[in-house]
């Protein structure tokens, strides 16, 4: 089938999530939140969040304990380095073990 | 019945005709940036925005590669655009001519055809607009003043119909300075034949869409599951756009003549060609030069019909090939040259008879670079130098004779 | 109230699954330049990073209307946006250009000088990865003294980064800032500010690039923070002629005025790894002999 039915005459794009695919296929490493560490977590009301602040893709939310999109976190790490109570350790994914 | 119509007979130049014509088309947009020949129309378009005769937002850019930077975005939101430029000002833009036409932004621009550098020179030819050729723009050639107005009033009616931007090209000095009568329209008549341009683009933060993002080689599905097109379809849809507009220009042109009462439902113009056996080809102001050598050479018996090309893209091919088909010799005169080949029309009209019935010879001749005066008398000459050629070899039918002094 | 962590609009203008390398910072400093525009932008965006990180046709990874025009046209693509939006009468939509360091301080700084002298409505961020990363990393004007790229691939850059914001303040804008993106809430009041203003108004963001400067993805947020406590980058805004330090770099001067040593910034960055230690001394000089300025400038301390 050919893309006739395309009704665009020149490049016009529309917002969609997973533009590049599923980027968390990309981790090497993956983030794990300690609920005993995490201070929201903890004092169980909405503090911190710096790990969200410093998301660079956008994939946390401000969830009591934070939470994050495992489709798409690419692995950076760089909550875990942020979190002032080392409360986000970064794990070698299972498939690149061995 | 007769339409009634007022006459409005100004004695203006080119530049001035396309001022005018581009004040009447309602721009909203002028991006600009003086060179000769171009600048005084340049000057007169700031002038009507200041004076507030015109509307629009006018923006004295610092380069023409931003002038056409600034008509592209301020027509991808939805403004009419107009620029007009010349020469080493075309070819600064040239990238950008890129992205109008790739973008299929409906601007239009005014080239004042001149001479391209090194060396310098001020002068006409057409070496400017024929550089761009591939582009993906209309190129239309006007060969008076009156042609200039009417022109550049129904390039916004085509460009915003087929969505492809379209250039209007005249020749520096020769018509950009030379003043001459021009029948200057009612503005309502304008508005009549020109609705307010409606944009196929959308730039809204309610409803987020991005343009001219990297596109892929292959089609590509959307988020809606429909399949999208690939680089290449997108390209192919320009290419159509350009081949189909052929039937828009000519109904402009006939629209046009509804209301302003002058014909323009033609992709050429033609003199005396029913009966020749002899064409002349010659585009822009120097087709009425050709028509006062067919006059000479008519008056020594010689059967001598002008085809001035008015549009040259999309190039009107079967017309071409419908025009000439009584034609023994085409004697084709080119302002420009595709270094190592021929004259860029040239070229088009041999392409357009390959294969057909039509086994007229074909003789190109280089006229008129850099400004240099192109007298009836030479084009005479030259058309009968072209028929001895068909008996002895008096020139080298592979490459193009040039009319000069060396 | 100053924003933080917690009470920053959670909304996302930035789409996650976009093209951008793990621990990339253009994409962390992107999204708080369109939170603090609440997505009420028209962007223009060059060749760059930038490019890549807004997607593949059909499709884009952000929430925001964008236009993508050649690498030297920005600043007249911004002035396109504004000169259409104003012929339309469509009012209350900021015009943002996001450009990188080469479409900003090289090829495309006749277009944005233009716009800026012409005093055109809009809002220009340069995002500063120190080099055309898009095409592999080669050299910029804002590649640092001593930086190999793929086109200073032995020697490493001759040259001082050229001192953009500064070119820009020369311009008479009512608004020029610095930011880094290790320093988002900075980044944010600084944008938002801006949207109040009218006029040019030129923002320059540091981000760190890991692929391209040679570092683990996980430290990109370490070395905006070292570039801003070493004064390599100093954190600050002039508005109407007003110079003021900002964030950790008014902290720094107001806690006596210390930077920390350059040195381990350059020698725990695989880009230098050919830096002499000439080279690093003659950076902590001339890192001193700014901070100096800029405490002497600073109307806020
Ligand atoms: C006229 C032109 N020349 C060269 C290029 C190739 N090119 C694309 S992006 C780029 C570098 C971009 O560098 P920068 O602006 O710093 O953005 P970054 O990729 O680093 O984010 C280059 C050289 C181009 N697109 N257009
Ligand atoms: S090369 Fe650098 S700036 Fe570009 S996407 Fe990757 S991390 Fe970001
Ligand atoms: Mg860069």
């Amino acid at each position: 089938m050919g893309t006739r039915d395309c009704n665009h005459i020149c490049d016009e794009s529309s917002p969609g999530i997973g533009e590049a695919g599923k980027t968390g296929e990309w981790r090497t490493h993956l983030p794990i939140i300690d609920d005993k560490k995490c201070t929201a977590s903890k004092l169980n009301k909405p503090t911190c969040f710096l790990c969200w602040l410093y998301c660079p893709e956008a994939v946390m939310t401000k969830g009591i304990p934070p939470s994050i999109d495992l489709e798409y976190c690419k692995g950076c790490g760089i909550c875990a380095q942020v979190c002032p109570v080392q409360a986000i350790t970064m794990i070698a994914e299972e498939k690149n073990i061995g | 019945m007769a339409i009634q119509r007022k006459s409005n007979m100004l004695i203006i130049d080119g530049n001035q005709a396309a001022a005018i014509a581009a004040k009447m088309s309602r721009v909203q947009v002028v991006a600009a940036y003086p060179i000769t020949p171009q600048t005084p129309l340049t000057e007169q378009l700031s002038l009507f925005v200041e004076q507030g005769e015109l509307k629009a937002e006018y923006v004295a850019v610092e380069s023409e590669h931003s002038a056409m930077a600034v008509c592209t975005s301020a027509s991808i939101v939805g403004a009419r655009a107009f620029t007009a430029t010349s020469s080493h000002g075309l070819a600064y833009m040239h990238e950008m001519l890129h992205w109008a036409a790739g973008a299929r932004l409906p601007i239009v621009l005014a080239c004042v055809n001149r001479a391209i550098g090194a060396p310098w020179n001020v002068l006409n030819d057409q070496q400017d607009s024929i550089s761009q050729r591939d582009t993906g723009w209309i190129q239309i050639y006007c060969r008076n003043n009156q042609e200039i107005m009417d022109t550049i009033i129904q390039a916004y009616r085509i460009a915003e119909q087929v969505h492809v931007p379209v250039m209007v090209c005249y020749d520096g000095y020769i018509l950009s300075h030379t003043e001459m009568p021009v029948d200057v329209p009612e503005q309502a008549d304008v508005d009549r034949y020109l609705p307010p341009y409606k944009p196929h683009t959308s730039l809204d933060p309610a409803d987020p869409k991005n343009y001219n993002l990297v596109t892929l080689a292959n089609p590509r599905i959307g988020v809606d599951g429909k399949l999208c097109h690939g680089y290449m379809e997108l390209r192919y849809l320009l290419q159509e756009a350009l081949q189909n507009s052929r039937e828009t220009i000519l109904q402009a042109g006939r629209e046009f003549n509804d209301i302003f009462g002058r014909d323009y439902e033609h992709m050429f113009w033609e003199d005396r060609n029913d009966d020749a056996e002899i064409t002349i080809v010659a585009m822009g102001s120097l087709a009425m030069e050709a028509i006062v050598a067919a006059d000479m050479l008519r008056e020594e018996g010689i059967k001598v019909g002008v085809l001035g090309l008015r549009v040259f893209r999309p190039f009107p091919k079967s017309d071409v090939v419908q025009a000439l088909r009584k034609s023994k010799l085409i004697v084709v005169f080119d302002k420009n040259i595709s270094y190592g080949s021929e004259g860029a029309t040239c070229s088009e009209i041999k392409s357009a008879l390959y294969g057909t019935y039509i086994n007229a010879s074909v003789r190109n001749f280089i006229v008129g670079l850099g400004g240099r005066d192109i007298k009836a008398r030479e084009l005479v000459e030259a058309t009968k130098k072209a028929i001895a050629s068909l008996k002895e070899t008096v020139i080298n039918p592979d490459y193009p004779e040039w009319i000069c002094q060396i | 109230m100053k924003a933080n962590a917690v009470n920053l609009i959670e909304k996302e203008w930035i789409l996650p699954g976009n093209r951008t390398c793990p621990g990339c910072a253009l994409s962390l400093a992107y999204r708080h330049t369109l939170k603090a525009l609440e997505g009420q932008c028209i962007v223009t965006v060059p060749a760059s990073c930038a490019t890549v990180l807004h997607g593949m046709y059909p499709i884009t990874a952000v929430n925001v209307p964008c236009v993508n025009t050649p690498f030297a046209s920005t600043g007249a693509s911004a002035t396109g946006l504004v000169a259409g939006l104003k012929a339309l009468g469509r009012k209350g939509i900021t015009v943002l250009a996001f450009a990188g360091d080469g479409g900003t301080h090289d090829i495309g700084i006749q277009s944005l000088s233009g716009a800026a002298e012409r005093q055109i409505d809009f809002i220009y961020i340069c995002y500063d990865n120190e080099g055309y990363m898009n095409t592999g990393n080669q050299r910029s004007g804002s590649t640092p003294l001593g930086a190999v790229s793929g086109t200073t691939p032995v020697l490493g850059k001759q040259q001082y980064q050229k001192d953009m914001t500064a070119i820009m303040e020369a311009h008479g804008l009512p608004f020029v800032a610095t930011c880094s993106a290790s320093y988002p809430l900075d980044l944010y009041e600084k944008v938002k500010k801006a949207k109040t203003i009218e006029g040019t108004r030129f923002i320059h963001i540091h981000t760190p690039c890991p692929p391209g400067w040679i570092f683990p993805f996980s430290d990109t947020i370490k070395f905006g923070e070292m570039a801003v406590e070493t004064g390599l980058v100093v954190l600050y805004e002039v508005e109407d002629g007003i110079f003021r330090l900002t964030s950790a770099s008014e902290s720094i001067a107001r806690k006596g005025g210390n930077l920390q040593p350059v040195r381990e910034y350059f020698t725990s960055q695989g880009r230098f790894k050919t830096i002499t230690e000439e080279q690093i001394d003659e950076l902590q000089e001339w890192v001193n002999a700014r901070w100096k300025q800029c405490l002497h400038r600073a109307t806020n301390l």
